[in-house]
C-alpha cells in the first residue's frame, strides 16, 4: 500500500468515524446518566435526516441563492431543534413511568419505540429510498496534491468538532453539566442535594438526540439516499463504538467512533472486502477482551 | 392475584393478537373472487431499496391486464384478476408473500420478480405446488434451474455479462477493469462472473475486484473506491442495483476517479440520476429495451405507458408486460387454467413480438433476445447499440 493510498483511507475513515461518533455521543450520555442503553437513538438519527429532507425546500428559499451557508446552517438547528424535542417525548412518554421497574423493562420498551420509529416512518415517509437535496456543492478540495478530501467531509468533520467542544463545555462548566455529573454519580444523593431529576434527564436525552440530529444531516449530505431504516446499522455499530470507547463517557465515544471508521475503511480497502464488518467487529472484540470496560473506561467495584 | 394476571394476559392476547390474526388470514375467504376470474398473482417490490423496479414491472403487468380484459378476457370471456403482494426488497419476504398467493388466493399462475434472489426464494415453492412462474427480470442462471414451472421472458446474465465485456473492449477499447459487485446479490456475482470470463479470455486484465453489501446496508464505498483508484483502470464495472450505484459513482467522482462505470440492467431506474446526478454522465449500462427504439410496437407502448403513468417506462415495465401478455396467450393456448398444460403452452412460445424484442422460450425457459446498451447524460439514457443473442 502506497503512502498516497494510506493517507487516503486515513481521511475515508476518519470522515466516517466522524458520524459514528456524533451518534456514539448520544447513547453514552443517556447511559453516563441513566445507566441504560437508548436503542430508538439510531431512529432519531433517521428522523434528523428526514427532517433536513422536508424541511430544506421550505426553509432554503428565505435564504437567498439557496446555496449560501446559512441556510444550510439554519435548517441543521431547525433539525436539531426538532430531534430534540422528539428526544424529550420519547423519554417522558416512554421512558419516565417506568423509570422505578427494573432496567430490563426499559431497555425493550426502547427496543419497542425503535421499532415504532422504523416502521412509523415506513407509513408516513414510504419505504423507497429518497434522494436528500444537496444542500451544499459536494466536491473536492483544490491544493491536496493526490489526496481528495471533499467539502461534505470537511463539514462532516468540523461540525462533530464543534458539537463536541460545546458537549464538553456543557457538561463540564455549566450548572446543569454539574447537575449531570452529580446525578450520574449517585442518583440519590442528587435528588437529596436539590438536583430536579427529571429536568435534567430530559435535559440529557434533548442534548443527545439534538447530536443524532445533526449525524442524520450530515449523513445524508454525503450518502443521499435516505430510507426509514438507515438509522438501524448506523445506530448499532455507533453503540459498539461507545462501547469501545468505555460507555458513559464523551472522549471515549469520539474516539471510538474515529477507531471503527478507520478499521472499517482499511478492511474495505483490501481483499476482504467481503468480509468488512465481520473483521472490523471482530477486532473490536479482541481490543474488548484486553479492556473489557472499553479504551476509556475505568472498572467499577462493586462495593457490597 | 397471579391467576387474575394471567387471565388479563389471556384477554389482550385473544383482543390483539389473535382476533386479528384470524381476521386478516381469514380476509380471502371472506371474499372471494368472482368464480369467473382468472386469478393471476404478482409479487413484486413495491417498496424498499428496489422499489422502482417492482413498481414500473407491475405497472407493466397492469398494462397488459387492461388490455387482455379489454380485448374480451381469456377462455372465452373470462377476466383476468391479478393479487398483488408487496416483499418490500426484503429476504423472506417473498416466500410468505408467493405460499400465500398459491395457498389462499388460489392463483393459477404467478408473475414476479426483478430482483434474482427473490425470484430465486420463491421458484421452489411454485414448482412444489405445480404453477406456473414467470419472472419478467431474474438474469441470473439459476432461477430457470429451480425447475421446469419456472419460465423468464428476459435474458440471462452470461449474455449481459458478455454483452458488457464486449462493449468495454471493443467501444471504449478498455485494457483494465475493476469489478466492484454486491455480495448479497446472486444477480450481481453472476454477472461479475460472466463478465471477468469474458473480459480476460478476450485480452483484458481484472486489476481489482471488491464488493460491498447492498439492499441499503452499505452507504460509504470510498474505502473500496480508494482501493481501486491506485489499480488505475480504464473502466469500472458495478454489476449492483441503482440505489448504491448511484452513490458509488458520486463518491467515485469526488475521489477524482475519471473513468466510465459500466452496470447492467440493475441500473435501469429514474431513481439512479436522482441519486448520482451529473456523477453518472458518461457511464453506460445493459438493460432490456430504450424508448428511443424506432420500433412501432415500442413506440406504441410507450404512448400506452404515458397515458396511463404520466411517465417514461424504464426497462423493466415493458418486461412485466411481455411477461403478462405471453402468459395471456399461453392459458389461450392451455384453454384451461390447469398448470400443467399452461406450462407446455409456455414452454412452446417461439417468436412472440414482445415490446422487449421477439421472444423464444428455449429448452431452459430462458428467453433468447437482445440486449441495448445505453450512456447516461444528464436525466435520460441514450440509446448506443444493439447487441443480438
Amino acid at each position: 500500500m502506497s503512502s498516497t493510498e494510506f493517507i487516503q483511507q486515513l481521511i475515508n475513515g476518519l470522515s466516517l468515524g466522524a458520524f459514528y461518533a456524533l451518534i456514539a455521543l448520544g447513547y453514552t450520555m443517556v447511559y453516563g446518566v441513566l445507566r441504560f442503553i437508548n436503542f430508538a437513538h439510531g431512529d432519531v438519527f433517521m428522523i434528523g435526516a428526514f427532517s433536513g429532507y422536508y424541511l430544506s425546500p421550505r426553509v432554503l428559499p428565505y435564504f437567498t441563492g439557496g446555496l449560501t451557508p446559512l441556510g444550510p446552517v439554519a435548517v441543521l438547528i431547525l433539525t436539531m431543534l426538532i430531534c430534540a424535542l422528539l428526544g424529550i417525548a420519547i423519554e417522558k412518554l416512554a421512558y419516565r413511568p417506568l423509570r422505578s421497574r427494573p432496567k430490563l423493562t426499559v431497555l425493550i420498551t426502547a427496543i419497542g419505540v425503535s421499532l415504532f420509529l422504523e416502521y412509523g416512518g415506513q407509513f408516513v415517509f414510504g419505504a423507497d429510498p429518497k434522494s436528500f437535496p444537496e444542500l451544499m456543492p459536494d466536491r473536492a478540495l483544490e491544493g491536496t496534491g493526490a489526496l481528495t478530501i471533499t467539502t461534505t467531509q470537511v463539514a462532516a468533520f468540523v461540525v462533530t468538532i464543534i458539537l463536541l467542544v460545546a458537549l464538553t463545555f456543557i457538561v463540564k462548566r455549566t450548572r446543569l453539566g454539574m447537575a449531570m455529573r452529580a446525578l450520574s454519580n449517585n442518583p440519590t444523593a442528587a435528588a437529596l442535594m436539590g438536583v430536579n431529576i427529571d429536568t435534567v434527564i430530559s435535559f440529557t436525552f434533548g442534548l443527545g438526540s439534538a447530536l443524532a440530529g445533526a449525524a442524520g444531516i450530515l449523513f445524508a449530505l454525503s450518502y443521499p439516499s435516505i430510507d426509514p431504516l438507515m438509522g438501524l446499522l448506523p445506530g448499532i455499530k455507533a453503540f459498539v463504538a461507545a462501547v469501545l470507547g468505555g460507555i458513559g463517557n464523551i472522549p471515549g465515544a469520539a474516539v471510538g467512533g474515529l477507531i471503527l471508521g478507520v478499521v472499517e475503511t482499511f478492511v474495505g480497502g483490501s481483499v476482504f472486502s467481503t468480509y468488512r464488518d465481520a473483521i472490523a467487529f471482530s477486532l473490536l472484540i479482541v481490543i474488548l477482551l484486553f479492556r473489557p470496560a472499553g479504551i476509556f473506561g475505568r472498572t467499577q467495584v462493586e462495593k457490597v | 392475584m397471579q391467576a387474575l394476571k394471567d387471565g388479563l394476559l389471556m384477554n389482550i392476547f385473544t383482543r390483539y393478537i389473535l382476533v386479528p390474526f384470524l381476521l386478516a388470514t381469514a380476509g380471502p375467504f371472506v371474499l372471494p373472487a368472482s368464480a369467473q376470474d382468472i386469478v393471476v398473482g404478482e409479487f413484486a417490490s413495491l417498496t424498499g431499496s428496489e422499489a422502482t423496479f417492482g413498481v414500473n414491472s407491475s405497472n407493466g403487468v397492469e398494462l397488459a391486464k387492461e388490455e387482455i380484459n379489454n380485448a374480451g378476457g381469456l377462455l372465452g370471456g373470462r377476466k383476468i384478476k391479478i393479487v398483488m403482494e408487496d416483499d418490500q426488497s426484503k429476504p423472506g419476504q417473498p416466500s410468505a408473500a408467493v405460499k400465500k398467493l398459491v395457498a389462499s388466493d388460489n392463483a393459477i399462475a404467478i408473475v414476479g420478480e426483478i430482483a434474482s434472489s427473490r425470484s430465486l426464494e420463491a421458484a421452489p415453492i411454485c414448482q412444489n405446488a405445480k404453477i406456473p412462474m414467470i419472472s419478467p427480470g431474474s438474469t441470473n442462471p439459476s432461477v430457470t434451474e429451480k425447475g421446469d414451472y419456472i419460465f423468464r421472458v428476459c435474458f440471462i446474465d452470461p449474455f449481459q455479462g458478455t454483452v458488457m465485456a464486449k462493449f468495454a473492449l471493443d467501444n471504449l477499447h478498455a485494457k483494465k477493469i475493476a469489478i466492484l459487485q454486491d455480495v448479497k446479490s446472486d444477480y450481481s456475482k453472476g454477472l461479475a462472473q460472466f463478465f471477468k470470463e469474458y473480459f480476460t479470455s478476450h485480452g483484458g486484465q481484472i486489476v481489482t475486484d471488491l464488493s460491498y453489501t447492498g439492499g441499503g446496508t452499505d452507504k460509504d464505498f470510498r474505502a473500496q473506491l480508494t482501493k481501486i483508484k491506485t489499480g488505475q483502470p480504464d473502466a469500472i464495472f458495478i454489476p449492483g442495483y441503482y440505489t448504491e450505484a448511484g452513490l458509488i459513482a458520486k463518491q467515485a467522482r469526488s475521489l477524482g476517479i475519471k473513468v466510465p462505470l459500466l452496470g447492467g440492467d440493475g441500473w435501469d431506474s429514474p431513481k439512479l440520476t436522482e441519486i448520482g446526478g451529473a456523477a453518472l454522465d458518461g457511464c453506460y449500462f445493459s438493460t432490456h429495451f430504450s424508448v428511443q427504439d424506432k420500433n412501432p410496437k415500442v413506440q406504441d407502448f410507450v404512448k400506452k405507458y404515458q397515458a396511463k403513468f404520466h411517465a417514461l417506462p424504464d426497462g423493466m415495465a415493458p418486461l412485466g408486460y411481455d411477461a403478462m401478455m405471453i402468459l395471456g396467450q399461453a392459458i389461450n393456448t392451455a384453454g384451461s387454467t390447469d398448470g400443467t398444460k399452461i406450462r407446455d403452452a409456455l414452454a412452446s412460445v417461439k417468436d412472440y413480438p414482445g415490446v422487449t424484442g421477439n421472444i423464444t422460450i428455449d429448452e431452459k425457459r430462458n428467453a433468447k433476445k437482445a440486449a441495448v446498451v445505453l450512456e447516461v447524460k444528464g436525466s435520460k439514457a441514450n440509446f448506443v447499440a444493439s447487441v443480438p443473442p
